[in-house]
């Protein structure tokens, strides 16, 4: 009967994605959950599709991290190719993707989360956002656009446009790096190095004030995963997977991400057109893992970057095994910016990267491809059949935001079982439990390859589903 | 005191983004620090990107983004055509549905059966709970609505869409021909 009651809340209310939280007998919280609204059945529609389509196609699953469809569906279709693709255009491929990285984490850190962290949980709703901090923090703010900016125009600049860029390619990228495009990057490096480095500053002496969200924001035991290279390192484009307990010790490496399907399986849940993905060798739901920057900084013995290394050293100290606060993704999210200008700096200084060979050509050569990488919000899976034409048989896609789904939910029902005092909503009290999820930062249009941003409503169900109170910012 | 004329006043801002890929919302975004300009201007009263919950009455200016893919798509659509003065259909899926309507050929149903019964997840059932149930076919805003302003492109690019809004708070309407297309 809940359903129902949801149901006609929602004309009233804004926002894909709701909470539900539903007490019990003596008036506490049982149970909460996180309700994905939207699906648009990609893996239906793709179906009879060449499969060079693919990657434009699958962009469009998202305006945020376009640039990881592209290099997930691109890396399926070399497989498909079964070519090798010359190593410049790899370089290339990853040094966009770290773009992708550094404009996405500058996205949620500073224009969706910073209002949190500066002006307050309890800070007036109307002016607790971007805008709003322009008055008492001017110079975040801007920080903030600068940074977004400089990932997306290290996307722009290889491939000539900011969002959903036809330049990823089956086979590699559409065309090589001019010597100018390097140049005009490597000299806004010091520069956005200055602002993270700053960034990183004031956001460790402020860590003090948030104790009490780091203990109750997910903070639990889980499984993490990420992919890592042969070392153990930091890796967002290749690599193989490797899974950590919560104690930090490792319960399975070097996985090769083609034989996902062996170690990943979806659930469905009624309450969410967004899947759950667990780890196959501990079933649903003990199998719960957690991906995106905290887990690849969990997982990562070292990132390999001098400056990202040192405060990898510090941020494997927060915790004595994983990091398990899901609020330290914050923190995570900062370090792979960081991370992520000093490795493009390097990239771009590899002697070949100016190579013309950057696109083998070939036709269909396999009828399966697998790509994987790491997305801004974890791993990414991409896994078409296609037939002798190439012509898309069937499509599995698992996308990152949605393999935080189990432990979004149970970090949603931590909050609200500290947060929530059920005989009164508080507008406070919504707000935490909002920030709960965008410290997970789900992808604003990924999740179920639908659109679900984070625009919450919240209301309180008695255990007979009746309808005890329910929150409108107005 | 200067008396606060009607030119002064900031303009009242409104973004939604429905079945779309937020893509539009990322490209405004890409107007970088041409966004504090923006803010000097008008007053952003509801969005994605602020915590106001419920869409406000009298907004001057309402950029929607995403096509028509719910049943709650409608009925938010139909309550900012009522509270908007100026309605821009923002974006090829806006426009012309475009990747949700991808699904229509094959019907809702049949992509609701595939990807939740017969793809081989566990507990295998179509999600009904919370959840609100998806139109027949995905539709562009105009099929429903008055549509006052169109921004093509996938996304338009963050030029396109600084000169269109620029234009809209001089209250001129965008001449936009030489600027974006379809698929942009």
């Amino acid at each position: 009967m809940t359903q129902k009651i949801m149901i006609e809340q929602v004309t009233r209310i804004e926002g894909h994605a709701k909470v539900s939280i539903i007490l019990n007998d003596d008036g506490g919280v049982q149970d909460a959950q996180v309700h994905v609204t939207q699906v648009r059945g990609f893996e239906k529609f793709v179906q009879g599709r060449p499969f060079y389509e693919m990657p434009s196609l699958t962009a469009r699953t998202c305006g945020i991290c376009p640039v990881s469809h592209l290099i997930a569906s691109s890396k399926a279709c070399d497989q498909i190719l079964a070519v090798r693709v010359p190593p410049t255009a790899i370089a290339l491929r990853r040094i966009i993707n770290l773009g992708q990285i550094i404009q996405s984490h500058a996205l949620n850190f500073f224009y969706l989360s910073s209002p949190d962290l500066l002006l307050g949980m309890d800070g007036d709703p109307v002016k607790r956002n971007m805008f709003g901090m322009l008055d008492k923090h001017p110079q975040i703010v801007r920080d903030g656009v600068r940074l977004r900016q400089f990932g997306q125009q290290v996307i722009e600049r290889l491939a000539n446009k900011r969002i959903h860029p036809a330049w990823i390619v089956p086979g590699g990228v559409a065309s090589p790096l001019e010597a100018a495009t390097r140049d005009q990057i490597l000299s806004e490096i010091p520069e956005v190095l200055t602002i993270i480095n700053r960034t990183l500053d004031w956001y460790k002496k402020s860590l003090n004030n948030y104790q009490e969200y780091i203990r109750t924001f997910a903070n639990f035991p889980s499984l993490f995963m990420g992919l890592v290279t042969k070392e153990g390192r930091l890796e967002h484009y290749h690599g193989n997977l490797r899974v950590i307990t919560a104690r930090g010790s490792m319960l399975a490496d070097q996985l090769a991400p083609d034989e996902y399907e062996s170690f990943i399986g979806e659930a469905v849940e009624p309450y969410t057109y967004l899947k759950s993905p667990y780890y196959k060798p501990l079933g649903y739901t003990d199998g719960m893992y957690r991906v995106g920057p905290l887990a690849r900084l969990n997982v990562a013995s070292e990132c390999g970057t001098p400056q990202a290394d040192q405060e990898l050293a510090e941020f494997h100290c927060l915790d004595k095994g994983a990091v398990l606060s899901s609020f330290h993704y914050h923190y995570a999210r900062l370090i792979e910016i960081l991370y992520g200008i000093e490795r493009i700096q390097q990239l771009l200084n590899e002697p070949d990267i100016l190579s013309e060979n950057v696109r083998a050509h070939a036709s269909v050569n396999n009828y399966e491809g697998i790509g994987v990488s790491e997305a801004p919000r974890g791993t990414l899976f991409h896994h078409y059949k296609v037939n002798e034409d190439g012509i898309i048989q069937s499509a599995n896609l698992i996308i990152a935001s949605g393999n935080n789904n189990l432990a979004m939910n149970k970090g949603v029902l931590q909050a609200a079982r500290y947060y929530v005092h059920p005989d009164k909503l508080t507008e406070g009290m919504l707000n935490r439990v909002e920030a709960v999820i965008r410290a997970f930062d789900p992808c604003l249009a990924c999740s179920t390859h639908a659109d679900g941003h984070m625009a919450l409503q919240v209301e309180l169900f008695a255990p007979d589903g009746s309808l005890l109170d329910s929150l409108n910012r107005e | 005191m200067k008396k606060e004329t009607k030119k002064d006043k900031k303009l009242r801002l409104a973004t939604i983004w429905l079945d779309g890929c937020s893509g539009c919302h990322m490209s405004f975004l890409d107007i970088d620090e041409r966004l504090l300009l923006l803010a000097d201007k008008v007053d952003v009263v509801f969005s994605p990107l602020v915590d106001v919950k419920e869409f406000p009455e009298d907004v001057d200016i309402t950029l929607v983004e995403g096509a028509l893919g719910s049943e709650e798509d409608l009925h938010k659509l139909m309550k900012i055509r009522s509270r908007t003065k100026t309605l821009v259909a923002f974006g090829d899926c806006a426009i012309t549905a475009n990747i949700p309507s991808m699904r229509n050929p094959f019907g809702t149903e049949e992509v609701l059966n595939y990807v939740y019964l017969q793809m081989g997840a566990d507990n295998p059932q179509i999600p009904t709970q919370g959840v609100p149930p998806l139109m027949k076919r995905a539709l562009p805003l105009h099929n429903y609505v008055k549509v006052d302003v169109f921004i093509p492109g996938c996304p338009p690019s963050a030029d396109t869409i600084f000169f269109a809004l620029s234009e809209l708070i001089e209250g001129r309407t965008p001449d936009l021909s030489t600027l974006t297309r379809f698929g942009a």
